[in-house]
């Protein structure tokens, strides 16, 4: 089909049928009509072999048929065609041969969200919100059907970088709401009135590290000046009981809160998302391990005005997740159920009026610890999905 | 504390044991990791601790798991580790001679088993003394039916004639590794590790503490002595309230008769930042 054209004749008159008619036979021989029957209200379509391209148009031109050219070269349409398909191919048997049942490397988990974008455009888009430490960028999910800054619910996961089970899930999760969307009633609504931002990785240094160093990494990469360890806690960072109990002050400390607030530039780029959007209505973390689910406060053990409508929340966000594989977790605010923690996310976000911030601690309570076989990794992103549907669409459900 | 630490370092380099000598590079020392953090003073915060207890909040579950360390290290074995499964009831009351001590009904399954496995009732007294330096928590532990669950016997005795024997020189790195994966061979390893690093989690425990045994980072079998397996373990332990990472050398023996004895015990420091061990 190389340099083969194809060219529309607008028959304009009954002469033109008639020419037509009377070349049929030979015309038959050498073309290949694309469209049938002869009329002067539709245009006629033809492949003209190459070889006989000036034959034809000379014809054409002799007897006054007007006509354009449709496709310039039927073969390199042809070709992208099946570039695209091939591509469409690969990127379905991507997401379908994407292992969700394995650890992967930031590389691949990169890819794996490229991959995601590409085969569903017109619901999600990756959202560059700035570069870590080492200059990694950092990529959100953004799951959208459309409207302007429509109150959305945020997910990151991987804040802590040793807790490989969180990224590992949230790049399930991702998968799983792709392939719901247009399926499950509930998702499509919910995305039919709400955005969610999902972080799949959100302290990429450190999750680089665990693999290339040390696989109890949990902090950022950033240098500490007079110190040589390096890193602080991005969940002590956070604006809200800065510096208080909970947190250390030894930069060489897992739990060291950073020279200020919003230090570490992981922290700072979910903070100005977040502040620029403003009109986030949920903000979940997930860590590991523990099985907790929590809300705030973490810096102090005063209760929240929201506790009961949380804690009620929290309570049956935790039975749908139970009801899968009978994981066991427990409910309660962080301060009480796991420790006194300063400067955490959740209380940051629900201190500046995100009612619905949640902190999820996965499989499981100590046995692997963070080192949870890959074979979990589907079962515990499954229950987790339970879980945060739940949450999501009881915000969906408590618009405020 | 620089001297310390350079001697101990070139200690573990000429060290002489059967492992490969990369082994003794010390894997997580001189990164600029932290200390292990000494036990955080309580706060303003400090939780409403006496009377009875929310079973779910962390008080109660860390007294739990203290009394947990305890069973394992009586009970534990290469086929059985205990598991908290859930608190029932807890209360604490402050002691004289300063201490609080905690009542405890909760649950444990053998981990071995998984969920499937039958669960046992048990009571603990857990009494955390308040003294100027840490010391060991104190432990009372009553627990149902311990008897008449099922004995492992027949699968402890081969796991002991097979490695008894002279030319049995078991040395294994990161177990589980990086990616959670734990051979059916070292099972029973981990196992031990983890009942040996009992006796350290239940030593260092206190009411601001809450251990797990992150990873097995090497286990070097020594020669055998006095009929027992002689294991030599690096343990990673993971402290819940302070994120640490504690790295621990021990040397522990096991026999089906004797159980698992903890012989020697030491403390890894992580350099430069060396400072003294808890103890």
């Amino acid at each position: 089909f190389n340099r083969d054209q194809v060219l529309r004749i607008n028959a304009e008159s009954e002469d033109h049928i008639q020419i037509l008619k009377d070349s049929i036979n030979i015309i038959l021989r050498f073309l290949d009509f694309w469209t049938h029957g002869f009329s002067t209200e539709r245009p006629i379509d033809i492949r003209v072999p190459h070889t006989s391209l000036s034959a034809v148009k000379d014809f054409l031109k002799k007897n006054n048929v007007p006509f354009t050219v449709m496709i310039n070269n039927v073969q390199e349409l042809l070709d992208r065609e099946t570039a695209e398909m091939v591509s469409n191919a690969k990127m379905e048997r991507s997401t379908k041969s994407f292992n969700f049942a394995a650890y992967h490397d930031l590389e691949t988990l990169y890819s794996f969200m490229d991959t995601l974008v590409a085969s569903h455009p017109n619901l999600i888009t990756k959202v560059h919100i700035g570069n870590s430490y080492e200059n990694r960028p950092m990529y959100a999910l953004k799951f959208s059907t459309g409207g302007v800054s429509r109150p959305a619910i945020w997910v990151d996961a991987g804040i802590h970088s040793r807790e490989w089970v969180t990224q590992a899930s949230a790049a399930w999760i991702a998968n799983q709401i792709a392939s719901n969307y247009g399926v499950d009633p509930s998702v499509t609504s919910l995305l039919g009135q709400m955005d969610i931002y999902l972080m799949i990785v959100t302290n990429p240094d450190g999750y680089v590290f665990t693999h290339t160093d040390n696989r109890m990494w949990r902090k950022t990469r950033s240098v500490n000046s007079g110190s040589s360890c390096r890193g602080v806690d991005p969940n002590r960072n956070w604006d809200a009981g800065f510096g208080g109990p909970g947190a250390s002050k030894d930069p060489c400390s897992e739990s060291y809160h950073g020279p200020y607030a919003n230090s570490e530039v992981e922290v700072k780029n979910v903070v100005d998302l977040i502040m620029g959007h403003g009109n986030f209505k949920s903000f979940i973390s997930i860590h590991s391990y523990s099985q907790l689910l929590m809300y705030p406060y973490g810096y102090t053990c005063t209760d929240i005005p929201d506790k009961s409508e949380l804690h009620s929340v929290g309570t049956a966000a935790i039975k749908e997740l139970t009801s899968l594989y009978n994981t066991i977790y427990q409910v309660g605010s962080i301060c009480k159920i796991i420790y006194q923690a300063s400067g955490g996310s959740i209380d940051w976000t629900y201190n500046i009026g995100i009612k619905y911030s949640f902190a999820f601690e996965l499989r499981d309570t100590g046995y692997y610890g963070f080192l949870l076989p890959a074979n979990q990794i589907i079962p515990t992103a499954e229950e987790t999905w339970l879980g945060l549907k739940y949450i999501m669409e009881y915000v969906r459900n408590h618009p405020y | 504390m620089k001297t310390f630490c350079s001697v101990w370092l070139l200690l573990s380099v000429v060290e002489l044991s059967p492992a490969p000598p990369a082994s003794q590079e010390p894997p997580l020392a001189c990164r600029g990791a932290a200390d292990p953090a000494p036990p955080q003073p309580e706060t303003a915060e400090d939780m409403a601790s006496t009377g009875d207890l929310e079973p779910t909040h962390y008080p109660a579950r860390r007294a739990a798991q203290v009394a947990l360390h305890y069973l394992n290290t009586h009970h534990g074995s290469p086929f059985r580790v205990f598991g908290l499964q859930q608190v029932h009831k807890a209360s604490a009351e402050d002691v004289e001679a300063g201490g609080r001590k905690y009542k405890l009904d909760f649950s444990v399954t053998d981990w071995a088993s998984g969920s499937a496995g039958p669960a046992l009732r048990c009571s603990a007294d857990v009494l955390f003394p308040r003294t100027e330096r840490h010391s060991a928590p104190d432990v009372k532990l009553r627990c149902e039916a311990l008897q008449q669950i099922n004995r492992t016997a027949q699968e402890e005795e081969a796991f002991y004639q097979k490695h008894i024997t002279p030319d049995s020189a078991v040395s294994a790195r990161d177990i589980p590794d990086s990616y959670g994966n734990m051979s059916e061979e070292m099972q029973p390893f981990w196992r031990l590790a983890r009942v040996a690093a009992s006796f350290i989690m239940l030593r260092e425990s206190s009411e601001n503490t809450e251990f797990n045994m992150a990873q097995v980072a090497s286990v070097t079998q020594q020669e055998s002595s006095e009929e027992q397996l002689m294991l030599e373990f690096v343990v990673l332990l993971h402290d819940l309230p302070s994120q640490e990472i504690v790295q621990w050398k021990l040397l522990a023996s096991w026999s089906p008769d004797r159980g698992v004895r903890v012989l020697q015990t030491e403390w890894q420091p992580r350099c430069p930042h060396a400072t003294k061990p808890p103890n």
